[in-house]
C-alpha cells in the first residue's frame, strides 16, 4: 500500500490530464474560431450605401469615393523618399512625422498615412503603389450631399462607438453607423450587409490563399436607395423663409400622411457633417446651447397649442351633441366661470357668436361655454374629462403618432389621474380644468401633431400616420402608414368646422393673408412661453403659431407653422403658410409682399433679450409695427385667463 | 567502466534526452522570429538554452564521474551549503521580476533553490536511511520536518511560494518510509473541507458533516470497531471549526488576487458573462493557454505555424506556459505524449528506487519521483486550468539554466547511485 500510493496518484494524475486535452483539443473547438486566430485575417467588403430621393425623384444624398494611403510601419521596406512624396504631394518632412506618428501608434497596425486624396491623385498613384511595401491605399465611401437642405430629415452618419458596439455585433470598430434622421431609421435598408472573406497567412505574414476555401467567406448586400415623401424645393423654401427665426414648418398630404417638409430653425447644411471638418463643425453645432441647430424642434418642442384647438373642442361638442352649428353664446368680453374668475376675450360687450363666429374670431367665451358643456353632460367632472380625453386622443394627440424618425415627444392630453394629482380625487370641476377649452393649461402637443391635427380636419375625420419614406428599392414600406385610421368624431361634425376655419380667411384673423386662386382654410394661434433667467421664471414674447390646409375642396397640403417668440399667428406663422402652400400649390409665389416681409424680418434681436442682462420689453412689436395688429386678434393667453392659478 | 555503461538505467536516459530534447523545441519556436538568428545566438532564449543543454551534459559527465559514495557521506556539507546560500540571498541576491531569487555572477544568474532540492532530498534520505531514526518516533519526525521546512521557509519570503510548496512533495518519501498515514488522512480532510467550504459555504459544509457522521455512528453501531460518540463530537467540532476559519481566511486574510484565483478556478462565479470576464482579465495567462492549447486540434499547427505562440498572446510562454506550445504546434498528439513521457520517467524513477538495496539509494529515489511529479502535475495542470495560477516551471522543459541543470543533477545523482547498487551490500 504505502509503496504503491504514489504510483497509484501519478497515473490518476495523467489520466485526468489526458481527459483534459482530450476535452481542450478534441471536443471544445471554441478556440478555433477563425476571427480569433491571427493567422487569419478577415477582409470586409463593404456594400455602398443606398442613394435617398425627394417626392419628385430629385436626388438628395449619394455617395464619393474618398481614398486614405495607409501605412503598417513593421513592413515598410526602404522607398525611393522623394519620387513617393512628390506623389503625394508632401515634403520628405511630412513624410518622416507622419511616419514617425503612425509608428508611435503601433509598428503592427494600419494607421491612415494621407488622408482623402481626390480622384486624380488616386489614379496616378494607385499604378505605383506596388513599389512601396508597407503602405496601400483604403477606398472609403463618404456621404455626399446634393442638396443643402433638409440636414434634420436626412441626419448624418459617423464612427461606431463603443455603445454601438456593445449593442450591436454587426459593426466593427471604425464603421460607419447612422446616426439620426432617415439615415438611423432606414439604417438597415441604406447600409446593406458587408461581406467577408477570410485570408490565410503564413509565419512570415504572407497571404496563402482563403481560410478553408472560403466556406466561411459572404457575399455583401448592396444597400437600398429609399425615396422620401419630402419635396426638396418646398423644404428649400421653407428653411429659406425661416431664415433669422426660430421654430419650425409641418407639411402633411392629408390624403396620404406624407410628410412633404420638415423644416426646423435654425438647421444646417448637411455636408458640414462629412469629411475632414466633421469633427470640428459637429461640436460647434453641438455646443450652440442657444439657436441649438440639431433640436428638431419640428418633432420634439412642445407647446400649448393654443387656438388651433379650439377646432377640436368645437368638434367634440357636436360629437356629443352637447351643441349645434347654430347654438349661439353671448359674450361680453369674457367668461366667468367662478367666483372672480374671469377668461377675457376681445368680442365686444354683447356679442352673439353662433359656431361660425365662433371660430373665425376665435372667441374665448364660445369655446369656455362650449367645453363646459361637454365635461358637465356627465353626471361627474372625471367622467365628462375622460370622454373629453379620449376623443382628444384619437386626433392623435398625447402620443408618438407612430412616424418614421427616430425622435420625438407625446406631447400630453391631460385626464382625470391628471387633475386628481392636483387637486385631489372629486375636489375639481369643468371649471378648474377650462384652460382646455382654449389649447392651454396642461395640453401640450409638438408641431408634427398639429399639421396631422389639420390633416385630420382636412380630411373630415380620418388620417394617415405620418411618415417620410415613399418608397424603397424592391420592398414596401411599413403597412401601418397606408392604413387609414379614424377619429371618433363622424364626418358630417367638420364641415361646419371647416367652414369656420375657411372663414378665418374670409372674415377673420387671417383676411389679410388671402392667397388668389386658393381656398384656404386656417386658424391663428399664440401661445406663452417662459423661461429661466437665474433661477426666476420669466415670461417671453409669446410664440406665433398657425395651422391650414389647402384647397378646402380637395385638401392637398396641410401644414403647421410656428415661430418662436413671433408674437401672434398672423404675423409670422400666418404669413410662412400662406406661402408655403402657394409654393405648393401653384409653384410660384403670388404674395410677394408677404414674402419680402416675412424675407427682410428678423427675430434676432427678440432672441437676444434674454441673454442681454436686463430687463426688457415682450409682445411688444416695436421692430415691425408697419403691419397693423388686426383687431380681431385673440388676445394672448397671458392677459386672457384672470384665475389665481395662472401669476403662479 | 564496462560494468558502469551496462548498469546504468539507459531507458531513463532516453526519457531525460527526449524531454529535454522536446523542451529545447519549443523554446525554439516560441522565441522564433522571421530575422534569422544563429542557434547558438546568446541573445535569444533559444541560443541561452542550448548552451544549458550543454553545460549539462558537462554536469552528467562529471555527476556519474563521482564516487557514489560521496554523495551519501558529504549531504550534510551539500545542504548546509545550500542554506547557506539561499539565506546569502537576503544580504546579496538579485531582484529578477519582483523576486529575490538569484545570484548574479559575471554575466549569469544563478538560482539556488534549484539546486535547494536535490540537496535536501540527499539531506533527507540521509537522515531517514539512518538505523536509528525511526519515523514514528515523534523527535526523529520533528527532526525530518525541519530539514524539509528550513529551506522551504527561506525560499518563501523571496517571494517564490511556487517552489516552496514543492517540498511538500516529500511527505509522499516519508509516508512511504513509515509515516503515520493519519497525517496523510487530514491533509486530504483539510482539503476536502477547504474546497468545499469554498464551493458550498460553511452552514452546508456543517450540515453535511454532521449527517455524514450521524450515518457513520448508526452503521458502526453494531459492529465491534464502533466509533465512541466523544471522538465523533470531536471530529464534527473540528471540521465545522476549520471550515469557519477557512472562509474567514478566505474572506479577511487572503487578497484579492488570491481570491480571484480560487474564484476562477472552482468556478465560483456564476453568472457566465461575469465569469468570462474574469477570465479575459485575471485569468488572462489560462485562458490565452487553454485557447492555445485547443487550437491545436488533434495533430496541431506544426512546427513554428503556432499563430498563438507567433503572435505572442501566452505570457511567459518559454517559461512556466512552455506546455502551450506544444498543445498548439503538435496538437493532442504531441501534448499527450510529453504528459505520457513524463508520467513514464516518473514511474520509471519508482520503479528504480523501489528495487535498491541501500535504504539512502532508495529514500533519494524517491524523493526524486516525488519532486519530478509535484512539478508536472502543478505546472501542466496550471496550464491545461485545472488548478490555479502557481508559477513553477516544467522540469526539462522550462527556459532557465539554474532550472535545467538542478533537474539534471537531481536526476542523475540518482542514476548513478542507481547504477552502482550492485556493489552496494
Amino acid at each position: 500500500m504505502r509503496k504503491l500510493l504514489l504510483a497509484f496518484i501519478i497515473i490518476l494524475t495523467t489520466f485526468v490530464y489526458l481527459g483534459r486535452l482530450t476535452y481542450l483539443q478534441l471536443i471544445d473547438n471554441s478556440s478555433q474560431n477563425p476571427l480569433d486566430d491571427t493567422a487569419i485575417k478577415a477582409v470586409y467588403d463593404y456594400p455602398e450605401r443606398g442613394h435617398i430621393y425627394d417626392r419628385n425623384g430629385k436626388l438628395l444624398v449619394d455617395n464619393q469615393p474618398s481614398y486614405d494611403v495607409m501605412v503598417i510601419p513593421r513592413e515598410v521596406k526602404p522607398l525611393d523618399t522623394l519620387e513617393f512624396c512628390t506623389l503625394l504631394n508632401i515634403t520628405t518632412e511630412d513624410f518622416d512625422k507622419k511616419f514617425r506618428k503612425a509608428n508611435n501608434y503601433s509598428p503592427r497596425l494600419p494607421s491612415v498615412f494621407v488622408q482623402q486624396l481626390s480622384k486624380k491623385e488616386y489614379a496616378v498613384l494607385q499604378e505605383k503603389m506596388r513599389k512601396y511595401e508597407g503602405f496601400y491605399i483604403q477606398k472609403r465611401s463618404l456621404r455626399h450631399y446634393i442638396t443643402h437642405v433638409g440636414a434634420n430629415v436626412l441626419g448624418y452618419i459617423s464612427e461606431v462607438n463603443e455603445r454601438d458596439l456593445k449593442n450591436n455585433t454587426y459593426y466593427q470598430s471604425g464603421e460607419l453607423i447612422g446616426r439620426q434622421g432617415v439615415e438611423k431609421q432606414y439604417e438597415e435598408t441604406l447600409r446593406g450587409r458587408k461581406g467577408v472573406k477570410f485570408i490565410q497567412k503564413d509565419r512570415f505574414n504572407r497571404v496563402i490563399g482563403s481560410y478553408k476555401g472560403g466556406i466561411y467567406d459572404t457575399l455583401p448586400v448592396p444597400g437600398k436607395d429609399i425615396q422620401l415623401t419630402l419635396d426638396i424645393d418646398l423644404q428649400a423654401y421653407g428653411e429659406k423663409l425661416m431664415q433669422n427665426k426660430r421654430g419650425g414648418i409641418v407639411a402633411i398630404e392629408p390624403s396620404t400622411g406624407q410628410i412633404l417638409t420638415l423644416v426646423t430653425a435654425p438647421s444646417y447644411d448637411p455636408a458640414l457633417l462629412v469629411g475632414r471638418e466633421r469633427s470640428k463643425n459637429y461640436t460647434q453645432l453641438y455646443y450652440d446651447s442657444i439657436a441649438k441647430p440639431l433640436y428638431d424642434r419640428g418633432l420634439i418642442a412642445m407647446y400649448p397649442p393654443g387656438s388651433p384647438f379650439k377646432a377640436v373642442n368645437a368638434l367634440i361638442g357636436l360629437q356629443e351633441g352637447v351643441i349645434d352649428e347654430n347654438s349661439t353664446v353671448v359674450c361680453n368680453g369674457g367668461y366667468h366661470y367662478g367666483r372672480g374668475a374671469f377668461m377675457r376675450c376681445h368680442c365686444s360687450y354683447g356679442s352673439i357668436n353662433d359656431m361660425n363666429r365662433g371660430i373665425y374670431r376665435s372667441c374665448n367665451t364660445y369655446f369656455a361655454s362650449t367645453y363646459r358643456k361637454i365635461i358637465e353632460k356627465y353626471p361627474s367632472a372625471e367622467e365628462g374629462l375622460n370622454a373629453w380625453n379620449e376623443h382628444v386622443k384619437s386626433f392623435g394627440l398625447g402620443d408618438f403618432l407612430g412616424y418614421d424618425l427616430p425622435i420625438g415627444k407625446a406631447g400630453r392630453v391631460p385626464s382625470a389621474t391628471t387633475y386628481n394629482s392636483i387637486y385631489g380625487e372629486n375636489r375639481w370641476f369643468a371649471t378648474n380644468t377650462i384652460s382646455n377649452s382654449i389649447g392651454q393649461g396642461e395640453i401640450l402637443t409638438t408641431p408634427i401633431q398639429l399639421a396631422n391635427l389639420t390633416a385630420i380636419i382636412a380630411n373630415r375625420g380620418s388620417y394617415y400616420t405620418p411618415h417620410i419614406i415613399k418608397k424603397i428599392e424592391n420592398d414596401t414600406i411599413a403597412h401601418d402608414f397606408i392604413i387609414e385610421k379614424h377619429t371618433s368624431i363622424d364626418p358630417e361634425n367638420f364641415e361646419p368646422v371647416v367652414q369656420g376655419m375657411h372663414d378665418v380667411y374670409e372674415k377673420g384673423t387671417a383676411r389679410f393673408l388671402k392667397i388668389p386662386g386658393i381656398e384656404i382654410a386656417g386658424k391663428t394661434g399664440t401661445a406663452e412661453n417662459f423661461t429661466r433667467i437665474e433661477g426666476k421664471r420669466v415670461q417671453l414674447t409669446d410664440h406665433s403659431i398657425f395651422v391650414a390646409f389647402a384647397p378646402v375642396d380637395n385638401p392637398k397640403i396641410a401644414i403647421a407653422v410656428f415661430v418662436e417668440n413671433g408674437y401672434w399667428g398672423s404675423r409670422w406663422a400666418g404669413r410662412i403658410s400662406g406661402l408655403m402652400i402657394d409654393k405648393y400649390i401653384n409653384g410660384t409665389v403670388s404674395r410677394t409682399d408677404l414674402e419680402a416681409y416675412v424675407l427682410q424680418g428678423s427675430l434676432i434681436d427678440e432672441y437676444e433679450k434674454p441673454l442681454g442682462g436686463e430687463s426688457f420689453y415682450i409682445n411688444d412689436g416695436k421692430t415691425y409695427n408697419e403691419w397693423p395688429k388686426p383687431k380681431e386678434e385673440e388676445i394672448p393667453q397671458s392677459k386672457a385667463i384672470n384665475t389665481p392659478t395662472t401669476d403662479e | 567502466m564496462n560494468n558502469f555503461i551496462k548498469s546504468i538505467d539507459w531507458f531513463s536516459i532516453l526519457l531525460y534526452a527526449c524531454l529535454v530534447f522536446i523542451g529545447w523545441i519549443n523554446i525554439y519556436s516560441t522565441t522564433y522570429s522571421s530575422d534569422h538568428q544563429g542557434l547558438m545566438n546568446l541573445d535569444t532564449f533559444h541560443g541561452k538554452q542550448l548552451m544549458f543543454i550543454i553545460v549539462s551534459f558537462l554536469t552528467i559527465i562529471i555527476t556519474l564521474a563521482i564516487e557514489t559514495k560521496f554523495y551519501e557521506r558529504f549531504s550534510s556539507v551539500i545542504y548546509l551549503a545550500t542554506i547557506l546560500s539561499l539565506a546569502g540571498l537576503f544580504l546579496f541576491g538579485k531582484n529578477i521580476n519582483g523576486a529575490t531569487s538569484w545570484y548574479a555572477i559575471g554575466g549569469m544568474t544563478l538560482q539556488p533553490s534549484e539546486f535547494a532540492k536535490a540537496a535536501t532530498a540527499l539531506a533527507l534520505a540521509n537522515f531517514v536511511s539512518d538505523i536509528q531514526t525511526d519515523l514514528n518516533n515523534f523527535k526523529d519526525l520533528l527532526k525530518a520536518f525541519a530539514i524539509i521546512c528550513l529551506p522551504a521557509l527561506l525560499i518563501i519570503p523571496q517571494p517564490d511560494p511556487g517552489s516552496a510548496l514543492v517540498y511538500l512533495a516529500f511527505f509522499f518519501v516519508l509516508y512511504r518510509e513509515g509515516l503515520s498515514a493519519n497525517y496523510l488522512l487530514v491533509g486530504v480532510f483539510g482539503a476536502i473541507v477547504f474546497i468545499s467550504t469554498l464551493l458550498i459555504g460553511t452552514l452546508w459544509v456543517s450540515l453535511i458533516t454532521i449527517v455524514i457522521l450521524i450515518l457513520w455512528y448508526f452503521i458502526t453501531k453494531r459492529r465491534k470497531r464502533k466509533i465512541s460518540v466523544f471522538r465523533l463530537v470531536t471530529i464534527t467540532i473540528v471540521t465545522i471549526a476549520v471550515s469557519y476559519s477557512v472562509s474567514f481566511i478566505y474572506d479577511h486574510v487572503f487578497e484579492q488576487r488570491h481570491r480571484d484565483r480560487f474564484s476562477l478556478w472552482l468556478r465560483l462565479e456564476h453568472n457566465p458573462a461575469e465569469l468570462d470576464h474574469i477570465r479575459k482579465t485575471i485569468g488572462y495567462n489560462t485562458y490565452q493557454s487553454e485557447s492555445a492549447i485547443g487550437s491545436g486540434g488533434f495533430s496541431g499547427k506544426g512546427f513554428l505555424e503556432g499563430t498563438r505562440t507567433k503572435g505572442n498572446f501566452v505570457p511567459e510562454q518559454h517559461t512556466d506556459y512552455i506546455f502551450s506550445t506544444v498543445g498548439e504546434e503538435w496538437g493532442f498528439m504531441g501534448s499527450g505524449l510529453v504528459v505520457l513521457l513524463f508520467a513514464a520517467l516518473v514511474l520509471r524513477v519508482i520503479f528504480l528506487a523501489e528495487r535498491q538495496k541501500s535504504s539512502f539509494s532508495r529514500i533519494y529515489g524517491y524523493s526524486v519521483a516525488s519532486i519530478l511529479f509535484f512539478h508536472f502535475a502543478i505546472n501542466i495542470g496550471m496550464v491545461i486550468g485545472l488548478l490555479p495560477t502557481i508559477g513553477i516551471p516544467l522540469p526539462f522543459f522550462s527556459y532557465g539554466g539554474s532550472g535545467l541543470l538542478g533537474f539534471t543533477m537531481l536526476l542523475f545523482i540518482f542514476l548513478k547511485l542507481d547504477a552502482n547498487r550492485i556493489n552496494e551490500w
